[in-house]
């Protein structure tokens, strides 16, 4: 038998968490173990894993620092709201298929926004690409809060001033300026959300893999070097920004379905930063971390629940003490410590050599 | 006279943004970390002013020097707790922590403060500047912001350029490694840039409470974030870019809001940004540092 890689173990691994994630939540939701405001929170979950894995694409492995993910996941949001509310009137009652195709027209419309965005971002660097990033996250929130788009049978309209000078008369409005896009139906399900999480992890999976993951990684590590064996710098560097749009949008139509209104304002500066804090939690580069960052985060709220006022509070301190702690001193010491005992149990000779190198590390 | 009227407006709270920008662009310039809880300094500043004047009954000026010494207390605080121990980490980390930071002032804030908007009354009650037969109308406000924005800008020029720490201020974010080995210590000269960016974010807070009275444990965030864009529009790590990147954006936003439209004055904003970035990659008055292989 052909000896597995490990790159192949962590690549079964990952999708076994999700399947095994999947098989467990099922499993307790039958056994009725699961609270109401959990389950609500599942769709949610799916969404946040789905942006944070996308947003690792960016950060972990093409090395950008991106402020603004939460802006292409508004643009899948509301397209796919747009494309849902079109099929639903032209009869279409599949949800399954309503929702396909929503993801997919999202996805494809974030993807060439990103796309669009890329091309000037991705002549700047480091903390400039990042304020720009999140100056097109901003951009993004506030086009959408002058947006006014109804449907009626002689089809869309589209205004931006108000939602009266749209001109219908029996149409319905499908988003409304600020008050964002009202009377969504909530077709999203657990299962749809799993399945689009393990396509999002597919994507970046087989993408970092592959001849072009691979070069993106190497401008990452060395910009210079890389462009210097003939690496296209911009070209590797957009299309991880644009694949990374495309999959937010995905998870922004299942994020929206879920809800029956969403507005501008919930994707804004703050949204962006929670998909970063997952990313980052998670390690950077690192798909499964990011899996079980999102998932843990997203849930930890909820759990905190007994202490409505101070949840958030506590959010904070866990967020300041998991970055802090790693570096201080006497936890280095203690992890040092425990380090020299193992080792010395295992193997006397051995362990001796191994403390004295573990030790300089952190 | 309109266009009179909305230039000295958006100079007034560019001159905040630019007092906000100044800490921003000072920590960065000797931390390289972007301070993303600096905005809610600004927001603590303001609660602390506001507190000292309705349940203390102190006069402004001691209400304002309450909170400008409140503030660099935090300031140090949290550079000696949360951001110390990241020094050497990488500045992702750090970012994340500032984050963090960010959340607990604001959540600390709704806890103390409540979530209700406090109206902030200002501590300025000179009557208005009238020109031109009372046909241009400047509040005392607006002047007294103006004026602080200068003064402050042209105390931190001289601090910096005159005073021992202040030459160990550039001289720390010039070279880090090489500032040590002249036998500055970086670690006091971070912690004395925390406390003037606090400072001065305690002042920042207290003016734009003064000109936009609503006072909430979110009035920080948004300012924050635009001053931040100003440092970066001028060329983050230069207190001069600071300061004409604050004036500039300020005066397009009151200019956007005037003529454009008040929701799409910060996509306005942003966007200027952006052209501005794509022109002048490293800012206004930034430093263009070519690499060398």
């Amino acid at each position: 038998m052909k000896k597995i890689s490990k790159t192949t173990w962590s690549t079964i691994s990952t999708y076994a968490l999700v399947i095994v994630a999947f098989i467990a939540v099922q499993v307790l939701s039958g056994a009725g173990l699961i609270s109401h405001s959990l389950q609500g929170q599942l769709v949610p979950i799916c969404a946040y894993v789905c942006l944070a894995v996308s947003l690792n694409l960016v950060v972990g492995i093409s090395g950008e620092l991106s402020l603004g993910h939460a802006g292409f996941m508004s643009v899948g949001a509301f397209t796919g709201v747009i494309v849902a509310a079109c099929l639903a009137r032209a009869g279409v009652e599949a949800e399954v298929l309503i929702f396909a195709v929503s993801a997919v027209v999202g996805a494809v419309v974030a993807g060439v926004i990103g796309l669009i965005v890329g091309i000037p971002v991705m002549r700047l660097r480091g903390d400039y690409l990042a304020i720009v990033t999140l100056a097109f996250g901003e951009i993004i929130k506030n086009l959408l809060n002058i947006i006014y788009i109804g449907v009626d049978d002689a089809g869309l309209h589209f205004s931006m001033r108000d939602s009266a000078s749209l001109g219908m008369e029996q149409g319905t409005i499908i988003i409304n300026g600020p008050k964002g896009a009202v009377g969504i139906d909530k077709i999203s399900t657990f299962v749809m959300g799993i399945v689009l999480v393990l396509i999002t992890v597919a994507v970046v999976l087989n993408l970092v893999h592959s001849r072009s993951g691979r070069a993106i990684m190497a401008v990452r590590d060395n910009r210079i070097a890389a462009e210097s064996v003939g690496i296209n710098v911009t070209k590797y560097r957009l299309m991880a920004f644009a694949v990374a749009s495309a999959l937010a949008g995905a998870a922004g139509v299942l994020y929206a379905m879920n809800y029956s209104t969403i507005i501008p304002s919930q994707f804004d500066f703050n949204q962006s930063i929670l998909i970063l804090v997952y990313v980052v939690l998670g390690g950077m580069g690192n798909v499964r971390g990011s899996i079980i960052a999102a998932a843990f985060l997203t849930v930890l709220p909820e759990l905190l629940r007994p202490i409505n006022d101070y949840r958030m509070l506590l959010y904070a301190v866990v967020l300041i003490l998991v970055m802090v702690v790693p570096h201080l001193k006497v936890y280095q010491r203690f992890v040092d410590m425990i380090r020299v005992r193992v080792l010395k149990r295992s193997a006397a000779s051995e362990g001796a050599a191994a403390a004295e190198g573990g030790a300089s590390h952190e | 006279m309109e266009i009179l009227t909305n230039l000295i407006n958006g100079m007034s709270l560019g001159s905040v943004y630019a007092i906000i920008a100044l800490g921003y662009t000072m920590v960065y310039g000797i931390a390289k970390m972007l301070n993303f809880a600096h905005g809610d300094v600004i927001m603590v500043g303001a609660y602390i002013c506001f507190c000292a004047i309705s349940y203390l009954g102190l006069p402004a000026i001691a209400a304002v020097l309450l909170a400008v010494v409140g503030c660099t207390v935090l300031g140090i605080v949290v550079e000696r707790l949360a951001y110390k121990p990241l020094r050497d980490a990488p500045s992702l980390n750090v970012l994340i922590t500032a984050i963090g930071v960010s959340y607990f002032l604001q959540n600390a804030a709704l806890i103390i403060m409540g979530s209700d908007p406090k109206s902030f009354s200002s501590i300025i009650s000179l009557p208005a500047l009238r020109l031109f037969d009372g046909k241009l109308v400047i509040s005392a406000t607006t002047v007294l912001t103006i004026v602080a924005c200068v003064v402050v800008m042209v105390a931190l020029t001289f601090f910096t350029t005159k005073t021992k720490m202040g030459k160990a201020m550039r001289a720390c974010s010039e070279d880090r490694g090489a500032a040590t080995l002249m036998g500055i210590n970086v670690n006091s000269t971070i912690s004395m840039v925390f406390a003037i960016g606090s400072g001065l974010a305690a002042i920042a807070g207290v003016l734009l409470c003064s000109a936009y009275p609503t006072l909430m444990p979110t009035t920080g965030s948004m300012p924050g974030i635009k001053a931040f864009t100003a440092a970066v529009l001028g060329g983050i790590g230069s207190i001069p870019g600071a300061a004409l990147g604050g004036v500039l954006l300020g005066i397009i936003e009151i200019f956007a809001r005037a003529y454009i439209g008040t929701q799409i004055a910060d996509a306005v904003v942003f966007a200027v940004l952006i052209v501005m970035l794509l022109i002048r990659p490293a800012g206004l008055l930034g430093k263009d540092i070519h690499e060398k292989v």
